[in-house]
């Protein structure tokens, strides 16, 4: 009975203590009064998702955050779902979400939505994820002169597939048939991963998937990557080209960003902002940024706006020129 | 050999503490939920599976094959108890089980049950490991044209095998699909259907939410009206010389229940059969062979032996093609499949190379969970039949309560909440006008799988529909599932004939 009364005295001095502490006033101490919501900007067990799940687990296990980060997917109509969540979210301090590259396209296709992302709240670009070209190792295809042979001689036959309408991979498609003179057909299929399976049973001739939606594949043997749409070849792949050193100028990455709701207050801003960059220098973040070739450094604040207007930009370009706009 | 192995890693996986207590869990519950009227294994994995978002997949998984062993030991309880079944699967079980005890042998007939349950589970967990890999190998030559061609062959067997009224068949599938094409179009790109531009529309509609509100709130109303809140109880004396007697008579049925295993088994594995066909089937064969054909229907032993040993040997089969091929083989499947894509799972040829930790755990799991179903089953007994002297008035808040709950867990959207109350009510009125509701969930969760696979194929072949049937694969399916679709509409041609010329004939 005497410990817990010496227990409860020592609780009320400490509160007491706090809100002396909260008085003199440290400004920056914002600190989330309640779960924060972790918006996924896609479905479960894709690659997005998966990354959510680590930042998370990083914040987590390293106790950076006193409420936890509650994961929430929301992948309806290309990720329309997740931005009204945000556009409308009643408590915009404690709403986050984990987005890509449809941050730019939704809203210019689906202009009902009334989503400015401008007006979202910039906290960290994690990462972004590269592109390559693949093919399956039974076509003999081995770099991108053989393969635009062979996918001229096949022509509206050669099947290149994809994720999701007039999103990346379509973008990618859209630019080698411009390059190269091709007419590829683009089958879209609803994940990377189903999209990765294609090649690998030979169903369709080429995929532009992400490293991580091919290693189990790469590993195996069964698909070889051609060329990268980076600035620089990737580690992971030394014998891969980039369509720059064939003398095609076109680079495209996807963002993996984390954005906060708009109309989240400063202090809020500032303290996901100073969270994220805690996770981005943590280890396991480096290891996981290795093991699936991402790239980019860190952006944050006004150079984070400052790349979306400019990726809008570019996507908004390429959109009008596929007649999708 | 490499099965073997496969599967001792699986029972490593399978008793982790957690997956071991999921397990004892898990069956209790499924044989308190198939215990009770009206409520069966369909119903508790659709109620419960969202509470699973909270484990590993592989747990998650085990989970639910607890509940699903479970009930299948459990429909057998209300049969014989109360004359209802507990679930449609249960139903053969009324024939001699409910006689048994109305001649003061219940505790006979439920020890039946439950060691004929146990018979039929094990059996079908060998065949089901020797069989899956198999199956599982012919992986990576399924292409969008034989997926296609698979998913006819799911939808054909439920109009084919039905049996029902098949015009009401197909009307449940079409809602089911109309339901399944809300949200985002993938292959177009554009949101469609979603009525009075809800946002909440825009993630479409979550097979959950359909089983949740059909299975659990009409279900629940259903059962209210039918038994006005109380069922009827027959007593059971249990005491240790009649069980000894009891097993002694039991040996003597090894052949009935060999049987049924095998039968069940195999029934199961038909997409769409389930274990009810299957439990049915093993009913008949069983009166057909014994020799005391007139003994059954008034209380004979071996009339629960057979339809036991094959419900359960069933729903083992039914998980063959839902792992393997992503075809569900009972509606209990279609919603396991269903939590396998929100856990991240690609149910298929692939699951088998790409996830061998989830399966062969899966496995292992199914050899734990037969055998805690056994024990408990035989340890509760009492205790069931206690817990079934509970009101109706009490149990059907709780359940209306975690209905709710696991409606709202996977999207945290009040949206969901208010459409499956309106498929409560939607599926209560439908199955008061006899509407069977299993298709139309069982087109909810292929919907998604059909559509774009019959799309993206036309897409390659140019709108040129003979992809299906040139193809080796997806050719010969195409062709059973065409059958399949026609038989009932021959039969019904001939029906109508055969009364033409009878009406003829006066």
């Amino acid at each position: 009975m005497s410990t817990k009364r010496q227990f409860l005295k020592l609780g009320v001095a400490l509160s007491l203590g706090l809100a002396a502490f909260g008085l003199t006033g440290v400004a920056e101490a914002w600190e989330p009064k309640k779960p924060i919501q972790f918006v996924i900007m896609a479905g479960k067990g894709g690659g997005a998702d998966k990354m959510a799940r680590l930042l998370q687990s990083v914040v987590e296990k390293n106790k950076w955050s006193s409420k936890p980060l509650s994961p929430i997917n929301k992948p309806g109509g290309s990720g329309a779902e997740a931005l009204v969540h945000l556009k409308n979210a009643k408590d915009p301090d404690h709403t986050i979400m984990v987005t890509l590259n449809s941050f730019y396209t939704t809203p210019m296709r689906q202009p009902k939505l009334g989503v400015d992302i401008t007006k979202f709240t910039p906290v960290a670009r994690m990462a972004e994820d590269t592109f390559l070209l693949w093919v399956n190792k039974d076509s003999g295809i081995t770099n991108v002169d053989q393969f635009v042979a062979a996918a001229k001689k096949a022509g509206n036959n050669w099947i290149m597939a994809g994720t999701g309408k007039l999103q990346e991979d379509q973008l990618l498609t859209d630019f080698l048939n411009a390059a190269y003179g091709l007419n590829m057909k683009y089958i879209p299929y609803k994940g990377g991963g189903k999209v990765a399976k294609q090649l690998a049973g030979n169903h369709a001739n080429s995929t532009v998937n992400n490293p991580s939606e091919q290693e189990g594949f790469y590993a195996a043997g069964t698909t070889v990557a051609l060329a990268g749409f980076t600035d620089n070849r990737l580690e992971m792949f030394p014998d891969a080209p980039t369509f720059k050193e064939l003398g095609k100028d076109f680079v495209y990455y996807m963002q993996r960003s984390v954005v906060g709701a708009p109309g989240m207050s400063a202090d809020a801003a500032a303290y996901y902002k100073a969270l994220f960059a805690k996770v981005f220098k943590s280890p396991e973040w480096a290891k996981y940024r290795k093991k699936k070739s991402l790239q980019g450094d860190l952006l944050q604040g006004d150079a984070l706006m400052a790349y979306w207007k400019k990726e809008r930009a570019i996507h908004r370009a390429m959109l009008k020129k596929m007649g999708a706009l | 050999m490499e099965i073997l192995g496969h599967l001792l890693d699986g029972f490593l996986v399978a008793f982790e503490p957690l997956n071991l207590l999921l397990v004892v869990i898990g069956v209790a519950v499924g044989l308190f939920i198939g215990a009770m009227p009206g409520l069966g294994s369909v119903n508790g994995v659709a109620i419960l599976l969202p509470m699973t978002f909270l484990v590993p997949p592989t747990s998650a998984v085990i989970f639910l094959a607890a509940i699903y062993y479970g009930a299948m030991y459990g429909g057998a309880i209300s049969s014989i108890m109360l004359g209802i079944p507990g679930a449609s699967t249960a139903v053969a079980t009324t024939f001699d089980g409910r006689p048994m005890a109305l001649k003061g042998l219940a505790d006979k007939a439920l020890i039946a049950a439950a060691l004929a349950s146990f018979f039929g589970g094990t059996i079908s967990i060998l065949l089901f490991t020797g069989f899956a890999p198999a199956l599982a190998h012919v992986a990576l030559d399924f292409g969008d044209p034989e997926i296609f061609a698979l998913m006819l062959l799911a939808f054909a067997t439920f109009v084919g095998l039905g049996g029902d009224d098949i015009p009401k068949t197909i009307f449940s599938i079409c809602i089911g699909l109309v339901f399944s094409s809300v949200g985002m179009d993938i292959i177009s790109g554009e949101p469609r259907l979603v009525f009075f531009d809800i946002i909440g529309f825009m993630h479409g509609i979550n097979f959950l939410v359909l089983a949740i509100g059909i299975y659990g709130i009409g279900e629940m109303m259903w059962t209210i009206e039918v038994t006005r809140g109380n069922p009827k109880m027959s007593e059971a004396v249990v005491t240790v010389e009649r069980t000894v007697s009891a097993l002694r008579e039991l040996l003597s049925t090894w052949k009935t229940a060999l049987m049924g295993s095998v039968l069940g088994f195999f029934v199961g594995i038909l997409p769409a059969a389930g274990a009810t066909p299957g439990s049915l089937m093993a009913y008949g064969v069983a009166k057909m062979t014994s020799r005391k054909p007139e003994e059954f229907g008034k209380g004979e032993v071996a009339g629960v032996v057979a339809p036991e040993a094959a419900n359960n040997a069933a729903s083992t089969g039914a998980m063959l093609p839902m792992l393997t091929l992503g075809i569900p083989g009972s509606p209990t499947t279609a919603i396991l499949l269903g939590g396998m894509v929100i856990w991240g799972l690609t149910p298929g040829p692939r699951l088998f190379l790409d996830e061998t930790e989830f399966v062969w755990g899966l496995t292992a799991s199914l050899y734990a969970a037969n055998l805690f179903a056994v024990v408990i089953n035989i340890c509760f007994i009492p205790v069931f039949l206690w817990m079934l002297k509970m009101p109706f008035t009490v149990l059907a808040p709780i359940i209306f309560v975690l209905c709710l709950v696991g409606g709202y867990a996977p999207t945290q959207d009040m949206h969901d909440i208010w459409l499956m109350l309106g498929f409560g009510v939607g599926g209560y009125l439908l199955r008061k006008l006899d509407y069977p509701l299993a298709p139309a969930v069982l087109a909810i969760v292929l919907g998604p799988i059909a559509e774009p696979a019959l799309r993206q194929s036309l897409m390659i072949s140019n709108g040129d529909f003979s992809i299906f049937v040139t193809r080796p694969i997806s050719g010969p399916i195409t062709i059973i599932a065409i059958i399949l679709i026609f038989l009932p509409v021959f039969q019904f041609i001939r029906k109508r004939s055969k009364k033409n010329a009878e009406a003829g004939s006066i």
